[in-house]
């Protein structure tokens, strides 16, 4: 090809590199940080530092002062002395409220793994396979946990007594398994939503059978959603009061209905030792879960 | 050559109404560097995983080495996959997801530690072995499905458009790692991908896709300079396409000087090509945009096999490297030329919006590309 552009005539001006212009000395660059900068203007007693005095003290002063006064001398709201009789009196003569206690325990235990089984297995199902009720069934699996609990005591209470099923540890196992089972079947639902599938067709085309593929490899990745949704089962059983409030039956009071009924007849300081018991117990378990609780947290 | 040749044979697959892949024929080589190219939806990532054994086909074999390989799982087939998405195990660390397969396989502890790193090193990785993925950057964990893929040593690694989760720059570096890796190990790599560029620098063929059909197979020299297909030429990289009719066909050396009609352009233009095209025969020529000359004076030698139109510049969009110029003909057809700027001082004068531009090219630029029955 013939240039046809004479270059004498037609060259173009070689354009100057323009230069950066940097600030004289002592006047302020462009980039510089602007001296009101939110992080910046952090003053001692602004609002929000306030605010956030007045939270922590509302939530633990009342723990702060059932604990102190489990070391009361005295029964009554007055300081008499410092003193370890309820201590002595929750440890060897409150047979009932240990009892209780067994009792919350059996079911927290018996009624989250079961919750968890099931509504990993039901969180499952719904992700992987399409049929044609499972929206559905995905609305339906969150009722009991928008619903009031005094609605769903209620309701099972008469379908207890209507299938005529004896109210007792069975019926509260059974009351617990159910409200239990949505907040399981979200959070696994939640893991599974960051499942990728080819993870399961990698395993496969990398040499596993379709049982290692299960053991080794979608078990293992959806196992941090499972252990929360126990862990939060498990919570939710020991704290409950209505729903069990409603299908208990003689023998078969748990924590929260046996403290409740010693409130009634005034409030016993073996109450306030006990909590701290339960506080202490449940903040050794939070430590020393601590880096399992992380690593949960991380890896879902 | 190590790796297996790869042959699919009549291959059709419907979902439902829609074919995803329609007879299909292709013959891989050993040790190919092959590519599946198309629009998303031609069936070539089916194609991928039927090979992979994810899908199985309504008719049609696919032989490995020889071997029907359709009735085997995708465990039992030598093969591996390096997937679009990564598809690493989340609760596994770098290591031990390139150890997986070896794990397996029960190898023992010594040779699958030694594996491991050597994979790992090949990949670049040794200094994040212990990271979970998350951890990550998403060309660290596109390394890692290499590594995980290669470490079984398959006689065909499958690559899904392996770098389309990617920013330009690393997928260009990881395209070049690619090639690399694939000289160095020396198996048959089937390459999907929806990104002409990649497949024209990487492949050592194409096939080209569309609709489930398999529209053209051939180097990547072959597909760019004369694609059989006016889908083709559209499909890779940018041109100007017309519809024609053939006004006369002269021998001329080896092949046929040929006139055509082109309506569009309200023109005659000469065109090469190795076929005897009868007059009235209706076909469609194309014409590369940085084939054709984009000039402010008219030229002065123009030869008889060269092509010359007057026009308008509409656009011109400059790119460093190279301007593009969308030119009105005099009859306001408009087309795209390209123009390298390889050295400063050679340019003529600058050619700005509304100028008024020669555009020329020669006979032997041109293509008629497909012969169109009427």
């Amino acid at each position: 090809m013939t240039t046809l552009n004479n270059p004498k005539t037609k060259r173009r001006h070689k354009l100057q590199p323009t230069k950066l212009v940097r600030p004289a000395k002592g006047t302020q660059g462009p980039y510089k940080t602007p001296k009101n900068q939110v992080f910046q203007d952090h003053r001692h007693f602004g609002f929000s530092n306030i605010m956030l005095v007045l939270v922590v003290l509302f939530l633990f002063v009342p723990l702060f002062v059932v604990v102190i006064y489990s070391f009361n001398a005295s029964k009554g709201m007055r300081w008499t002395g410092f003193s370890l009789q309820w201590y002595t009196k929750l440890l060897f003569d409150s047979d009932q409220l240990w009892r209780a206690f067994a009792n919350s325990f059996i079911i927290a235990i018996s009624s989250s793994v079961v919750a968890t089984i099931l509504g990993s297995l039901s969180a499952v199902g719904i992700k992987w396979y399409k049929f044609k009720s499972r929206a559905y069934i995905q609305v339906v699996s969150f009722l009991p946990m928008v619903l009031p609990e005094v609605i769903i005591g209620i309701s099972m209470l008469i379908f207890f007594t209507a299938v005529k099923i004896p109210l007792g540890m069975f019926t509260i196992f059974v009351a617990h398994t159910t409200f239990n089972l949505p907040f399981v079947f979200l959070l696994v639902s939640a893991r599974l939503d960051e499942f990728d599938f080819s993870v399961i067709e990698a395993a496969r085309d990398l040499g596993a059978t379709e049982r290692q593929t299960l053991t080794k490899v979608i078990v293992p990745s959806i196992m941090p959603g499972v252990m929360s949704g126990l862990l939060m089962a498990i919570t939710m059983s020991l704290e409950d009061f209505v729903i069990t409030f409603f299908v208990s039956g003689p023998g078969s009071t748990t924590l929260p209905l046996y403290v409740y009924s010693m409130i009634r007849y005034g409030v016993s300081p073996v109450i306030n030792a006990l909590s701290f018991v339960l506080i202490l117990g449940i903040m050794i378990l939070a430590l020393s879960f601590r880096k399992f609780l992380k690593t949960i947290a991380a890896s879902s | 050559m190590k790796g297996f040749d790869v042959k699919v044979e009549n291959v059709s697959r419907a979902y439902g109404n829609f074919k995803a892949l329609d007879d299909v024929s292709i013959e891989i080589k050993k040790g190919e560097f092959f590519s599946l190219l198309g629009p998303s939806g031609c069936g070539k990532t089916t194609l991928l995983r039927i090979i992979a054994g994810f899908d199985s086909p309504d008719t049609g074999i696919v032989l490995l080495d020889g071997k029907d390989i359709l009735p085997l799982s995708p465990d039992k087939r030598q093969v591996n996959t390096v997937f679009q998405s990564y598809a690493l195990f989340p609760h596994l660390s770098v290591y031990e997801n390139v150890a997986f397969p070896l794990r397996l396989r029960k190898v023992p502890h010594a040779i699958l530690d030694a594996r491991v790193k050597e994979y790992l090193h090949l990949v670049q990785l040794e200094e994040h072995i212990h990271k979970k993925p998350a951890k990550l950057s998403g060309g660290q964990k596109q390394r890692v499905a290499i590594a995980r893929a290669l470490i079984n040593e398959p006689s065909v690694l499958l690559l899904d458009e392996p770098l389309s989760a990617l920013d330009a720059k690393l997928r260009q570096n990881l395209l070049v790692e690619l090639d690399h890796l694939h000289d160095q190990i020396g198996i048959t790599f089937i390459y999907v991908t929806h990104d002409q560029s990649e497949a024209l620098s990487i492949s050592d063929r194409i096939a080209v896709m569309n609709q489930g059909k398999v529209l053209q197979i051939g180097t990547p020299y072959e597909i760019y300079e004369s694609p059989a297909t006016d889908f083709v030429a559209r499909f890779i990289g940018e041109t100007n396409l017309f519809p024609a009719v053939v006004k006369a066909c002269i021998p001329y050396e080896d092949y046929y000087m040929t006139t055509l009609d082109i309506p569009a352009l309200g023109a005659q233009i000469k065109v090469t090509d190795y076929d005897d095209l009868p007059e009235g025969q209706h076909v469609s020529f194309t014409v590369r945009p940085e084939k054709l000359k984009i000039t402010g004076d008219k030229p002065t030698r123009v030869g008889k096999d060269i092509n010359l139109f007057k026009g308008i510049v509409e656009e011109p969009i400059y790119s460093g490297f190279q301007s593009k110029y969308y030119v009105s003909l005099e009859n306001e057809t408009v087309v795209k030329v390209i123009q390298q700027h390889a050295n400063y001082m050679d340019e003529g004068p600058d050619i700005d919006w509304k100028d008024q531009v020669y555009v020329s090219w020669s006979a032997e630029d041109g293509y008629i590309v497909e012969v169109v029955d009427s």
